[in-house]
């Protein structure tokens, strides 16, 4: 599977309540209204300006802080096809593969890409493809692909349960 | 070559001998969830219609009680009737048993050396306090494990802290671990478990105990845990709890990714700096600094030990800015009333809130303005989490806030003794 998109390039310990503010953590909203406050706190012209199929770039320690699903599913909606960073915090990687929302850890790929680059993944070959140059990204363990190929948490504990 | 606490208890749970790396199936002793429960069960229903095991989920309402909104109440009615229809006996409504789950969850011990404990929330680590093994995980994941009764798991490494001496005086737990998180940095601890051992730590209170691990996660750690002993035994007999008690602790000849000694005498009072949980500072540097708010309470800090330190600090004297005072759970409260602590912090000028999350998350009474700071002895200080995003917090300890709100800036709980 190709992905190809513009990137959106943040800097390290971006935190949950910056991704997604926690005033707006436990009331049931729509898709639509979670998606509209992607990185309110961190960068304002995000949500607007961003198209469907963008990449969002990370430095270390994206997603630090909640474990509010919020922080990943507002992206998700938005139509952010992957998130590429130096490094994840843990339970915001957990939530990004059981959502089914590609991350990816690269930290030569963060250093060489600039702010609005269209970049490309293939996930199969685990290849970026900036405009400088290729990086090679390590690809999801072996333990997690049953999670990835079903698509998600809710795909994935319907099979395990008839499976019993 | 031994183990440490993490490889032993997950040895433990997943029936064979495993190491830090080794992926494991395990289920859970107890689940954890407050009002994101509502958002759960939503999930939930789409997977499958019977929790697992109704005995070992609990369900308490903390973050917005009581309800401010009709989207809050609703979503509280959503919770109540899932209770009802899934028989969840372990539902802290507001009543006067609840309040914060981290809260409920060592003082009902449902946390206990051995036991495994999820939670939806990332701070679930300060059930280590008890000497379990808890860690926080996403509301699709609890979804999964209320119909699966199970969840995979990466074996963690430890880096092992072994704390020594005695705090000086004015200084305390939340000290120690605001210091420690200035050390490792946001993503410091990343994936690891945390072990505190050594008699810094057996002289301290559960309540203390609870301080440290309730903040692990603002280094990424997976989970913390103090060393169980007598003081956690005594809790248990209390609580008359005898059963799916493990006494398992890391052995001897355990291997860690890291090792590191601290002398609690080498504390001072300190705070984390706007807006960063690392952004540690000593006291004295911040010394001055104006505050419009004083926040006590959180699950960091809102127990009835908290509370004790700042009446001492504010008892016969007034507050100079608003300053908000909330116990951990309707017990604490309770306790309080009986010893006339809350009507000394009343005449004194503090506001007194239901047990809760209040404005920690900024979802409950209590929130800042533009261009307002306040210290709190909460565990986060992120842009725009307490109201405003043009606010400034500081967190720091109870007494540190106490002093602070006495004199209407940052103060050295110290210069007060």
């Amino acid at each position: 599977m190709k992905v190809a998109g513009k990137c959106w390039k943040y800097g390290d310990d971006i935190n949950t309540d910056v991704i997604y503010p926690g005033r707006y953590t436990y009331q049931l909203l729509s898709e639509a209204e979670i998606a509209s406050h992607a990185l309110e706190d961190l960068d304002s012209e995000f949500a607007e300006k961003m198209d469907p199929g963008d990449i969002v770039v990370g430095g270390e320690n994206w997603g630090v802080g909640s474990a509010r699903e919020q922080a990943v599913k507002t992206l998700k909606y938005k139509g952010v096809a992957a998130i590429i960073a130096k490094s994840f915090a843990r339970i915001y990687f957990r939530n990004c593969l059981n959502e089914g929302l590609l991350v990816i850890t690269c930290r030569d790929a963060v250093d060489a890409i600039e702010n609005g680059e269209m970049v490309t993944i293939d996930m199969e070959e685990g290849i970026i493809e900036t405009k400088s140059r290729m990086f090679r990204f390590e690809q999801y363990p072996e333990y997690v692909k049953e999670l990835v190929e079903s698509g998600g948490i809710i795909s994935y504990t319907k099979n395990k349960l008839s499976s019993y | 070559m031994g183990q440490t606490f993490a490889e032993n208890l997950l040895s433990q749970k997943a029936g064979r001998d495993v190491k830090a790396g080794d992926i494991v199936v395990v289920s859970p002793d107890y689940c954890i969830s407050h009002e994101n429960a509502s958002s759960v069960s939503q999930t939930f229903y789409k997977m499958t219609d019977k929790v697992w095991d109704a005995e070992r989920i609990v369900l308490t309402l903390d973050h917005t009680v009581p309800a401010s909104t009709e989207a809050y109440a609703n979503s509280h009615s959503i919770i109540r009737q899932f209770a009802k229809e899934q028989n969840i006996v372990h539902f802290y409504d507001l009543n006067k048993h609840g309040g914060i789950c981290h809260q409920i969850m060592c003082q009902e011990a449902y946390s206990a050396p051995g036991r495994l404990i999820l939670g939806t929330d990332s701070h679930t680590c300060t059930a280590g306090a008890m000497g379990a093994f808890a860690t926080g995980i996403g509301r699709s994941e609890m979804a999964s494990v209320w119909a699966l009764g199970q969840i995979w798991l990466k074996v963690p490494e430890t880096i092992k802290i072994n704390v020594h001496g005695r705090f000086a005086a004015g200084v305390y737990a939340k000290d120690l671990i605001l210091t420690v998180c200035g050390m490792f940095g946001a993503g410091g601890a990343s994936y690891k478990c945390l072990e505190f051992d050594g008699e810094g730590i057996h002289n301290m209170s559960i309540a203390e105990r609870m301080t440290i691990c309730n903040m692990a996660i603002e280094m990424d750690a997976k989970s913390a845990v103090c060393k169980p002993d007598d003081k956690v035994r005594d809790k248990l007999v209390k609580k008359n709890i005898t059963e799916n008690v493990n006494w398992i602790w890391a052995d001897k000849e355990a291997v860690y990714c890291e090792e590191l000694d601290i002398n609690l005498a080498e504390i001072k009072p300190s705070v984390a700096k706007p807006s960063r949980v690392d952004n540690h500072a000593n006291v004295e540097e911040v010394e001055g600094t104006h505050i419009d708010q004083a926040f006590i309470g959180a699950c960091t800090n809102g127990r009835l030990e908290d509370l004790h330190v700042v009446t001492d600090i504010l008892r016969g004297r007034q507050v100079k800015v608003r300053t908000i005072i909330i116990p951990a759970s309707c017990e604490v409260l309770s306790d309080a009333l009986k010893e006339g602590i809350i009507s000394e912090l009343v005449d004194a000028g503090c506001t007194i809130m239901p047990p809760g999350c209040g404005p920690c998350v900024g979802v409950s009474g209590g929130v800042i303005g533009d261009g307002e700071s306040c210290i709190a002895t909460s565990n986060r200080n992120f842009k725009g989490r307490m109201g405003s995003r043009n606010g400034n917090i500081y967190l720091a300890s109870p007494a540190t806030a106490a002093v602070s709100a006495l004199n209407g800036y940052i103060s050295d709980p110290r210069k007060i003794l």
